[in-house]
Protein backbone atom coordinates (compact mmCIF):
# COMPACT_ATOMS: atom_id res chain seq x y z
CA UNK A 1 0.00 0.00 0.00
CA UNK A 2 2.90 2.17 1.17
CA UNK A 3 4.35 1.83 -2.02
CA UNK A 4 1.41 2.55 -4.13
CA UNK A 5 0.85 5.90 -2.46
CA UNK A 6 3.92 6.81 -3.02
CA UNK A 7 3.60 6.29 -6.76
CA UNK A 8 0.77 8.09 -6.63
CA UNK A 9 2.23 10.88 -5.02
CA UNK A 10 4.85 10.78 -7.41
CA UNK A 11 2.79 11.02 -10.79
CA UNK A 12 0.54 13.42 -9.10
CA UNK A 13 3.43 16.01 -9.88
CA UNK A 14 3.40 14.69 -13.61
CA UNK A 15 -0.36 15.12 -14.16
CA UNK A 16 -1.49 11.52 -14.09
CA UNK A 17 -4.27 11.08 -11.18
CA UNK A 18 -3.61 7.84 -9.45
CA UNK A 19 -6.67 7.07 -6.92
CA UNK A 20 -6.54 3.11 -6.66
CA UNK A 21 -8.25 3.37 -4.11
CA UNK A 22 -11.15 5.75 -4.43
CA UNK A 23 -13.33 3.16 -6.08
CA UNK A 24 -13.71 1.50 -2.79
CA UNK A 25 -15.04 4.81 -1.12
CA UNK A 26 -18.42 4.27 0.45
CA UNK A 27 -20.47 7.22 0.34
CA UNK A 28 -24.58 8.12 0.95
CA UNK A 29 -26.54 7.58 -2.32
CA UNK A 30 -28.73 10.27 -1.72
CA UNK A 31 -27.34 13.75 -0.08
CA UNK A 32 -23.90 14.06 1.33
CA UNK A 33 -24.84 13.60 5.61
CA UNK A 34 -23.19 11.12 7.43
CA UNK A 35 -23.65 6.73 7.15
CA UNK A 36 -26.34 5.70 9.32
CA UNK A 37 -26.66 1.84 9.74
CA UNK A 38 -29.96 2.52 7.43
CA UNK A 39 -28.31 4.91 4.94
CA UNK A 40 -28.56 3.57 1.53
CA UNK A 41 -24.68 4.14 0.00
CA UNK A 42 -23.22 2.94 -2.99
CA UNK A 43 -22.46 -0.51 -1.56
CA UNK A 44 -25.98 -1.29 -0.64
CA UNK A 45 -27.44 -0.96 -4.29
CA UNK A 46 -24.70 -3.45 -5.36
CA UNK A 47 -25.63 -5.96 -3.13
CA UNK A 48 -28.84 -5.45 -3.65
CA UNK A 49 -28.68 -5.47 -7.39
CA UNK A 50 -26.90 -8.93 -6.79
CA UNK A 51 -30.24 -9.74 -5.20
CA UNK A 52 -31.85 -8.88 -7.96
CA UNK A 53 -29.29 -10.95 -10.22
CA UNK A 54 -30.53 -13.98 -7.88
CA UNK A 55 -34.39 -13.39 -8.52
CA UNK A 56 -33.25 -12.71 -12.46
CA UNK A 57 -31.27 -16.39 -12.90
CA UNK A 58 -32.94 -18.37 -10.26
CA UNK A 59 -36.52 -17.32 -9.87
CA UNK A 60 -37.70 -15.69 -13.29
CA UNK A 61 -35.29 -17.83 -15.16
CA UNK A 62 -36.79 -20.73 -13.58
CA UNK A 63 -40.54 -20.04 -13.67
CA UNK A 64 -40.84 -22.54 -17.08
CA UNK A 65 -40.35 -25.31 -15.58
CA UNK A 66 -39.37 -26.90 -18.84
CA UNK A 67 -38.40 -29.90 -19.74
CA UNK A 68 -36.01 -29.50 -22.12
CA UNK A 69 -34.55 -25.83 -20.33
CA UNK A 70 -34.19 -22.28 -21.50
CA UNK A 71 -31.10 -20.25 -21.53
CA UNK A 72 -31.88 -19.11 -18.48
CA UNK A 73 -33.43 -21.85 -16.71
CA UNK A 74 -30.25 -23.54 -17.78
CA UNK A 75 -28.20 -21.28 -15.81
CA UNK A 76 -30.39 -21.39 -12.98
CA UNK A 77 -30.11 -24.87 -13.39
CA UNK A 78 -26.05 -25.28 -13.58
CA UNK A 79 -25.36 -23.41 -10.65
CA UNK A 80 -27.73 -25.34 -8.77
CA UNK A 81 -26.35 -28.65 -9.59
CA UNK A 82 -23.10 -26.93 -9.34
CA UNK A 83 -23.32 -26.19 -5.41
CA UNK A 84 -25.54 -29.05 -4.37
CA UNK A 85 -22.87 -31.86 -5.69
CA UNK A 86 -20.31 -29.71 -4.07
CA UNK A 87 -22.48 -29.48 -0.96
CA UNK A 88 -23.19 -33.57 -0.97
CA UNK A 89 -19.73 -34.50 -2.43
CA UNK A 90 -17.83 -32.78 0.33
CA UNK A 91 -20.19 -32.73 3.61
CA UNK A 92 -21.94 -36.00 2.41
CA UNK A 93 -26.04 -36.59 2.41
CA UNK A 94 -26.72 -35.87 5.67
CA UNK A 95 -25.03 -31.97 4.54
CA UNK A 96 -27.76 -31.62 1.86
CA UNK A 97 -30.59 -29.58 4.18
CA UNK A 98 -27.50 -26.82 4.68
CA UNK A 99 -27.45 -26.15 0.98
CA UNK A 100 -30.02 -23.58 0.80
CA UNK A 101 -27.18 -21.40 3.19
CA UNK A 102 -24.39 -22.69 1.08
CA UNK A 103 -26.23 -21.70 -2.21
CA UNK A 104 -27.03 -18.30 -0.52
CA UNK A 105 -23.32 -17.43 0.24
CA UNK A 106 -22.11 -18.67 -3.38
CA UNK A 107 -24.62 -16.51 -4.67
CA UNK A 108 -24.26 -13.33 -2.93
CA UNK A 109 -20.38 -13.51 -3.66
CA UNK A 110 -20.37 -14.77 -7.08
CA UNK A 111 -22.58 -12.24 -8.38
CA UNK A 112 -21.03 -9.15 -5.62
CA UNK A 113 -18.09 -9.77 -7.84
CA UNK A 114 -18.87 -10.04 -11.26
CA UNK A 115 -21.26 -7.31 -10.97
CA UNK A 116 -18.00 -5.14 -9.29
CA UNK A 117 -16.36 -5.64 -12.41
CA UNK A 118 -18.84 -3.89 -14.51
CA UNK A 119 -16.87 -0.44 -15.13
CA UNK A 120 -17.84 2.03 -12.41
CA UNK A 121 -20.03 -0.02 -10.14
CA UNK A 122 -18.43 -1.05 -6.92
CA UNK A 123 -17.89 -4.69 -5.23
CA UNK A 124 -19.30 -5.40 -1.79
CA UNK A 125 -16.51 -8.34 -1.42
CA UNK A 126 -13.91 -6.27 -1.64
CA UNK A 127 -15.04 -4.98 1.52
CA UNK A 128 -13.44 -6.54 4.76
CA UNK A 129 -16.27 -5.86 7.05
CA UNK A 130 -18.56 -8.00 4.19
CA UNK A 131 -16.78 -10.85 3.86
CA UNK A 132 -15.61 -10.83 7.61
CA UNK A 133 -19.31 -11.14 8.87
CA UNK A 134 -19.55 -13.90 6.30
CA UNK A 135 -16.39 -15.89 7.31
CA UNK A 136 -17.14 -15.42 10.61
CA UNK A 137 -20.89 -16.17 10.43
CA UNK A 138 -19.78 -19.49 8.71
CA UNK A 139 -17.28 -19.85 11.66
CA UNK A 140 -19.85 -19.32 14.42
CA UNK A 141 -22.45 -21.43 12.53
CA UNK A 142 -19.99 -24.49 12.02
CA UNK A 143 -18.72 -24.56 15.60
CA UNK A 144 -22.37 -24.01 17.10
CA UNK A 145 -23.54 -26.78 14.85
CA UNK A 146 -20.82 -28.89 15.58
CA UNK A 147 -21.12 -28.45 19.48
CA UNK A 148 -24.62 -29.13 19.28
CA UNK A 149 -24.44 -32.52 16.83
CA UNK A 150 -21.80 -33.87 19.00
CA UNK A 151 -21.56 -32.17 22.48
CA UNK A 152 -17.83 -32.49 23.92
CA UNK A 153 -16.90 -35.22 21.27
CA UNK A 154 -16.31 -31.93 18.79
CA UNK A 155 -13.56 -31.25 20.35
CA UNK A 156 -12.43 -34.86 19.08
CA UNK A 157 -11.57 -32.70 15.73
CA UNK A 158 -8.26 -31.69 17.65
CA UNK A 159 -6.90 -34.36 18.89
CA UNK A 160 -5.53 -36.80 16.35
CA UNK A 161 -5.66 -40.43 17.49
CA UNK A 162 -3.64 -41.42 14.23
CA UNK A 163 -0.65 -39.77 16.23
CA UNK A 164 1.64 -41.14 18.65
CA UNK A 165 0.74 -40.07 21.99
CA UNK A 166 3.60 -37.30 22.49
CA UNK A 167 2.53 -35.28 19.97
CA UNK A 168 -1.00 -35.12 20.24
CA UNK A 169 -1.35 -32.10 22.86
CA UNK A 170 0.91 -30.35 20.37
CA UNK A 171 -0.97 -31.01 17.32
CA UNK A 172 -4.17 -30.12 19.54
CA UNK A 173 -2.68 -27.05 20.25
CA UNK A 174 -1.79 -26.17 16.04
CA UNK A 175 -5.03 -27.53 14.84
CA UNK A 176 -6.49 -25.02 17.62
CA UNK A 177 -4.40 -22.27 16.26
CA UNK A 178 -5.72 -22.91 12.49
CA UNK A 179 -9.23 -23.66 13.57
CA UNK A 180 -9.58 -19.99 15.35
CA UNK A 181 -7.75 -18.55 12.13
CA UNK A 182 -9.91 -19.80 9.67
CA UNK A 183 -12.45 -16.99 9.80
CA UNK A 184 -9.92 -14.72 9.20
CA UNK A 185 -7.95 -15.99 6.35
CA UNK A 186 -11.73 -16.79 4.90
CA UNK A 187 -13.14 -13.56 4.55
CA UNK A 188 -9.37 -11.64 3.67
CA UNK A 189 -8.74 -14.19 1.18
CA UNK A 190 -12.31 -13.22 -0.63
CA UNK A 191 -11.90 -9.29 -0.01
CA UNK A 192 -7.90 -9.38 -0.53
CA UNK A 193 -8.14 -10.60 -4.18
CA UNK A 194 -11.20 -8.74 -5.07
CA UNK A 195 -9.37 -5.66 -3.94
CA UNK A 196 -6.03 -6.15 -4.95
CA UNK A 197 -7.44 -7.23 -8.88
CA UNK A 198 -9.56 -4.20 -8.64
CA UNK A 199 -6.75 -1.85 -7.64
CA UNK A 200 -4.35 -2.99 -10.28
CA UNK A 201 -6.81 -2.37 -13.24
CA UNK A 202 -7.34 0.97 -11.84
CA UNK A 203 -3.49 1.85 -11.59
CA UNK A 204 -3.11 0.71 -15.19
CA UNK A 205 -5.80 2.70 -16.30
CA UNK A 206 -4.53 5.81 -14.33
CA UNK A 207 -1.33 4.72 -16.60
CA UNK A 208 -3.01 5.14 -19.82
CA UNK A 209 -3.81 8.39 -21.01
CA UNK A 210 -0.15 8.88 -20.74
CA UNK A 211 -0.40 9.49 -24.17
CA UNK A 212 -1.63 13.19 -23.51
CA UNK A 213 0.91 13.98 -21.53
CA UNK A 214 4.26 13.15 -22.86
CA UNK A 215 6.19 10.96 -25.58
CA UNK A 216 6.56 7.79 -23.68
CA UNK A 217 2.71 7.20 -23.80
CA UNK A 218 3.15 6.39 -27.25
CA UNK A 219 4.48 3.03 -25.61
CA UNK A 220 2.95 3.02 -22.31
CA UNK A 221 -0.76 3.68 -23.29
CA UNK A 222 -1.12 0.71 -26.05
CA UNK A 223 0.46 -1.82 -22.39
CA UNK A 224 -1.52 0.36 -20.37
CA UNK A 225 -4.82 -0.73 -22.47
CA UNK A 226 -3.32 -4.74 -23.20
CA UNK A 227 -2.88 -5.25 -19.19
CA UNK A 228 -6.47 -3.65 -18.29
CA UNK A 229 -7.64 -5.99 -20.54
CA UNK A 230 -5.61 -9.10 -19.79
CA UNK A 231 -6.03 -8.35 -15.85
CA UNK A 232 -9.89 -7.93 -16.67
CA UNK A 233 -10.08 -11.23 -18.10
CA UNK A 234 -8.47 -12.61 -14.94
CA UNK A 235 -10.82 -10.99 -12.54
CA UNK A 236 -13.42 -12.32 -14.36
CA UNK A 237 -11.78 -15.70 -13.72
CA UNK A 238 -10.74 -15.00 -10.34
CA UNK A 239 -14.60 -13.47 -9.59
CA UNK A 240 -15.87 -17.19 -9.71
CA UNK A 241 -12.66 -18.59 -8.20
CA UNK A 242 -13.05 -16.79 -5.11
CA UNK A 243 -16.77 -17.64 -4.55
CA UNK A 244 -16.39 -21.12 -5.36
CA UNK A 245 -13.04 -21.31 -3.01
CA UNK A 246 -15.29 -19.77 -0.25
CA UNK A 247 -18.35 -22.10 -0.60
CA UNK A 248 -16.13 -25.26 -0.95
CA UNK A 249 -14.13 -24.06 2.15
CA UNK A 250 -17.94 -23.95 3.52
CA UNK A 251 -18.53 -27.06 2.71
CA UNK A 252 -15.54 -28.50 4.24
CA UNK A 253 -16.19 -27.04 7.47
CA UNK A 254 -19.58 -27.97 7.45
CA UNK A 255 -17.80 -31.51 7.44
CA UNK A 256 -15.64 -31.20 10.22
CA UNK A 257 -18.89 -30.29 12.49
CA UNK A 258 -20.74 -32.72 11.22
CA UNK A 259 -18.28 -35.55 11.42
CA UNK A 260 -16.09 -34.75 13.84
CA UNK A 261 -14.02 -38.26 13.66
CA UNK A 262 -12.86 -37.76 10.04
CA UNK B 1 -22.31 13.94 27.83
CA UNK B 2 -21.86 16.49 25.52
CA UNK B 3 -18.16 15.90 25.64
CA UNK B 4 -18.03 12.34 25.61
CA UNK B 5 -19.97 12.76 22.50
CA UNK B 6 -17.78 15.27 21.11
CA UNK B 7 -14.63 12.95 22.04
CA UNK B 8 -16.49 10.16 20.26
CA UNK B 9 -17.18 11.97 17.12
CA UNK B 10 -13.36 13.56 16.88
CA UNK B 11 -11.87 10.12 17.46
CA UNK B 12 -14.45 8.31 14.49
CA UNK B 13 -14.01 11.49 12.72
CA UNK B 14 -9.69 11.13 13.04
CA UNK B 15 -9.82 7.14 12.03
CA UNK B 16 -11.99 8.70 8.93
CA UNK B 17 -9.49 10.79 7.83
CA UNK B 18 -7.03 8.13 8.59
CA UNK B 19 -8.99 5.54 6.47
CA UNK B 20 -9.21 8.27 3.47
CA UNK B 21 -5.77 8.46 3.41
CA UNK B 22 -5.46 4.59 3.56
CA UNK B 23 -7.42 2.24 2.45
CA UNK B 24 -11.69 2.68 2.41
CA UNK B 25 -11.83 -0.45 3.31
CA UNK B 26 -10.53 -0.01 7.48
CA UNK B 27 -12.71 3.24 7.74
CA UNK B 28 -15.00 2.14 10.69
CA UNK B 29 -17.48 4.48 10.22
CA UNK B 30 -19.66 2.64 7.41
CA UNK B 31 -19.17 -1.04 9.14
CA UNK B 32 -22.54 -1.11 10.73
CA UNK B 33 -24.40 0.51 7.69
CA UNK B 34 -22.09 -2.38 5.69
CA UNK B 35 -22.95 -5.05 7.63
CA UNK B 36 -26.53 -3.80 8.51
CA UNK B 37 -27.34 -4.15 4.32
CA UNK B 38 -25.55 -7.68 4.39
CA UNK B 39 -27.45 -9.00 6.25
CA UNK B 40 -30.48 -7.56 4.81
CA UNK B 41 -29.36 -8.71 1.16
CA UNK B 42 -28.06 -12.31 2.58
CA UNK B 43 -31.45 -12.89 4.40
CA UNK B 44 -33.58 -11.72 1.00
CA UNK B 45 -31.28 -13.96 -1.28
CA UNK B 46 -31.80 -16.91 1.10
CA UNK B 47 -35.41 -16.64 1.76
CA UNK B 48 -36.33 -16.31 -2.33
CA UNK B 49 -33.77 -19.40 -2.98
CA UNK B 50 -35.52 -21.53 0.32
CA UNK B 51 -39.00 -20.38 -0.75
CA UNK B 52 -38.99 -20.31 -4.43
CA UNK B 53 -36.11 -20.97 -6.31
CA UNK B 54 -34.15 -24.01 -5.00
CA UNK B 55 -37.51 -25.94 -4.53
CA UNK B 56 -39.03 -25.20 -8.28
CA UNK B 57 -35.20 -25.84 -9.76
CA UNK B 58 -34.95 -28.69 -7.82
CA UNK B 59 -38.25 -30.10 -8.96
CA UNK B 60 -38.07 -29.95 -12.29
CA UNK B 61 -34.74 -31.40 -12.04
CA UNK B 62 -36.37 -34.36 -10.08
CA UNK B 63 -39.05 -34.68 -12.86
CA UNK B 64 -36.19 -34.29 -16.06
CA UNK B 65 -34.50 -37.24 -14.48
CA UNK B 66 -38.00 -39.19 -13.84
CA UNK B 67 -38.60 -38.71 -17.30
CA UNK B 68 -35.80 -39.66 -18.74
CA UNK B 69 -35.62 -42.82 -16.58
CA UNK B 70 -39.01 -43.53 -18.12
CA UNK B 71 -38.16 -42.50 -21.24
CA UNK B 72 -35.56 -44.73 -21.12
CA UNK B 73 -37.22 -47.86 -19.97
CA UNK B 74 -39.86 -47.35 -22.56
CA UNK B 75 -37.55 -47.23 -25.20
CA UNK B 76 -36.36 -50.66 -23.54
CA UNK B 77 -39.65 -51.89 -23.17
CA UNK B 78 -40.04 -50.91 -27.45
CA UNK B 79 -36.51 -52.73 -28.17
CA UNK B 80 -37.95 -56.09 -27.10
CA UNK B 81 -41.15 -56.11 -28.40
CA UNK B 82 -39.16 -54.89 -31.50
CA UNK B 83 -36.51 -58.17 -30.90
CA UNK B 84 -39.82 -60.65 -30.32
CA UNK B 85 -41.37 -59.01 -33.23
CA UNK B 86 -38.26 -60.11 -35.37
CA UNK B 87 -38.18 -63.52 -33.71
CA UNK B 88 -41.88 -63.78 -34.57
CA UNK B 89 -41.64 -62.78 -38.05
CA UNK B 90 -38.62 -65.19 -38.57
CA UNK B 91 -40.23 -67.95 -36.86
CA UNK B 92 -43.16 -67.50 -39.35
CA UNK B 93 -40.68 -67.04 -42.25
CA UNK B 94 -39.16 -70.79 -41.11
CA UNK B 95 -42.63 -72.33 -40.58
CA UNK B 96 -44.00 -71.21 -44.08
CA UNK B 97 -40.72 -72.43 -45.67
CA UNK B 98 -41.27 -75.94 -44.20
CA UNK B 99 -44.76 -75.52 -45.44
CA UNK B 100 -43.93 -74.42 -48.85
CA UNK B 101 -41.39 -77.52 -49.10
CA UNK B 102 -44.41 -80.03 -47.70
CA UNK B 103 -46.45 -79.00 -50.66
CA UNK B 104 -44.15 -78.95 -53.15
CA UNK B 105 -43.15 -82.82 -52.07
CA UNK B 106 -46.76 -83.41 -52.05
CA UNK B 107 -47.38 -82.12 -55.26
CA UNK B 108 -44.36 -83.72 -56.64
CA UNK B 109 -45.69 -87.03 -55.27
CA UNK B 110 -49.02 -86.56 -57.20
CA UNK B 111 -47.64 -85.28 -60.31
CA UNK B 112 -45.31 -88.65 -60.05
CA UNK B 113 -48.19 -91.09 -59.60
CA UNK B 114 -50.73 -89.54 -62.42
CA UNK B 115 -47.79 -89.88 -64.53
CA UNK B 116 -47.41 -93.63 -63.67
CA UNK B 117 -50.80 -94.01 -63.80
CA UNK B 118 -51.27 -92.32 -67.37
CA UNK B 119 -48.00 -94.51 -68.69
CA UNK B 120 -49.49 -97.85 -67.29
CA UNK B 121 -52.61 -96.88 -69.20
CA UNK B 122 -50.66 -95.82 -72.50
CA UNK B 123 -49.34 -99.40 -72.38
CA UNK B 124 -51.79 -101.03 -71.79
CA UNK B 125 -53.25 -99.10 -74.58
CA UNK B 126 -50.37 -100.21 -77.33
CA UNK B 127 -50.65 -103.36 -76.08
CA UNK B 128 -54.16 -103.93 -77.13
CA UNK B 129 -53.17 -102.14 -80.31
CA UNK B 130 -50.69 -104.64 -81.17
CA UNK B 131 -52.58 -107.27 -80.77
CA UNK B 132 -55.22 -106.19 -82.99
CA UNK B 133 -52.63 -105.37 -85.61
CA UNK B 134 -51.02 -108.94 -85.24
CA UNK B 135 -54.35 -110.85 -85.69
CA UNK B 136 -54.92 -108.68 -88.80
CA UNK B 137 -51.78 -109.55 -90.20
CA UNK B 138 -52.12 -113.51 -89.79
CA UNK B 139 -55.52 -113.18 -91.26
CA UNK B 140 -54.15 -111.16 -94.37
CA UNK B 141 -51.84 -113.75 -94.78
CA UNK B 142 -54.04 -116.55 -94.19
CA UNK B 143 -55.71 -114.61 -97.06
CA UNK B 144 -52.39 -114.37 -99.46
CA UNK B 145 -52.16 -118.27 -98.81
CA UNK B 146 -55.50 -119.20 -100.03
CA UNK B 147 -55.13 -117.00 -103.30
CA UNK B 148 -51.38 -118.25 -104.17
CA UNK B 149 -52.90 -121.63 -103.97
CA UNK B 150 -56.08 -120.88 -106.17
CA UNK B 151 -53.43 -119.08 -108.50
CA UNK B 152 -51.18 -121.68 -108.63
CA UNK B 153 -53.66 -124.46 -109.53
CA UNK B 154 -55.29 -122.10 -112.37
CA UNK B 155 -52.14 -121.47 -113.59
CA UNK B 156 -50.85 -125.10 -113.51
CA UNK B 157 -54.14 -126.27 -115.50
CA UNK B 158 -53.61 -123.94 -118.49
CA UNK B 159 -49.95 -124.80 -118.95
CA UNK B 160 -51.07 -128.27 -119.00
CA UNK B 161 -53.47 -127.41 -121.82
CA UNK B 162 -51.02 -125.34 -123.63
CA UNK B 163 -48.67 -127.87 -123.67
CA UNK B 164 -51.00 -130.41 -125.24
CA UNK B 165 -52.43 -132.11 -122.01
CA UNK B 166 -55.61 -132.59 -120.43
CA UNK B 167 -54.98 -132.40 -116.74
CA UNK B 168 -58.21 -133.16 -114.69
CA UNK B 169 -58.48 -130.86 -111.48
CA UNK B 170 -57.76 -133.70 -109.16
CA UNK B 171 -54.16 -134.51 -110.32
CA UNK B 172 -53.80 -130.78 -110.32
CA UNK B 173 -54.52 -129.90 -106.93
CA UNK B 174 -52.70 -132.36 -105.54
CA UNK B 175 -49.82 -131.51 -108.02
CA UNK B 176 -49.63 -127.51 -106.76
CA UNK B 177 -50.41 -128.87 -102.99
CA UNK B 178 -47.73 -131.07 -103.23
CA UNK B 179 -45.36 -128.35 -104.24
CA UNK B 180 -46.34 -125.55 -102.37
CA UNK B 181 -45.90 -128.01 -99.01
CA UNK B 182 -42.33 -128.77 -100.46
Amino acid sequence: MKRKTDVAAEAQEGGLSFHPLQQFEVHPLFGDGPIHWYTVTNATVWLLLAAVAVVIFFVVGSAGRKLIPSRMQSVGELGYDFVHNMVVDVTGQDGAKYFPMVMTLFLTIVFSNLLGLLPGSFSPTSHIAVTAIMGVGVFLFVTLLGFWKHGFHFLGLFWMKDAPLILRPIIAVIELISYFVRPVSHSIRLAGNIMAGHAVMKVFAAFAPMILISGIGVLVTPVSVLAITAIYALEVLVAFIQAYVFTILTCVYLKDALHPGH
Amino acid sequence: MATTTTTTEAATEVAHEAAKAGMPQLDPTHFVNQIFWLVVTLLVIFFVLKLVALPRIGGTLATRRGTIINDLAAAEELKQKAVAAEKAYNDALVSARTEAGKIVTAAKAEIQADLNKAITKADAQIAAKATESAGRIDEIRAGAQAAITEVAKDTAKELVAALGGTADARSITAAVTARLKG
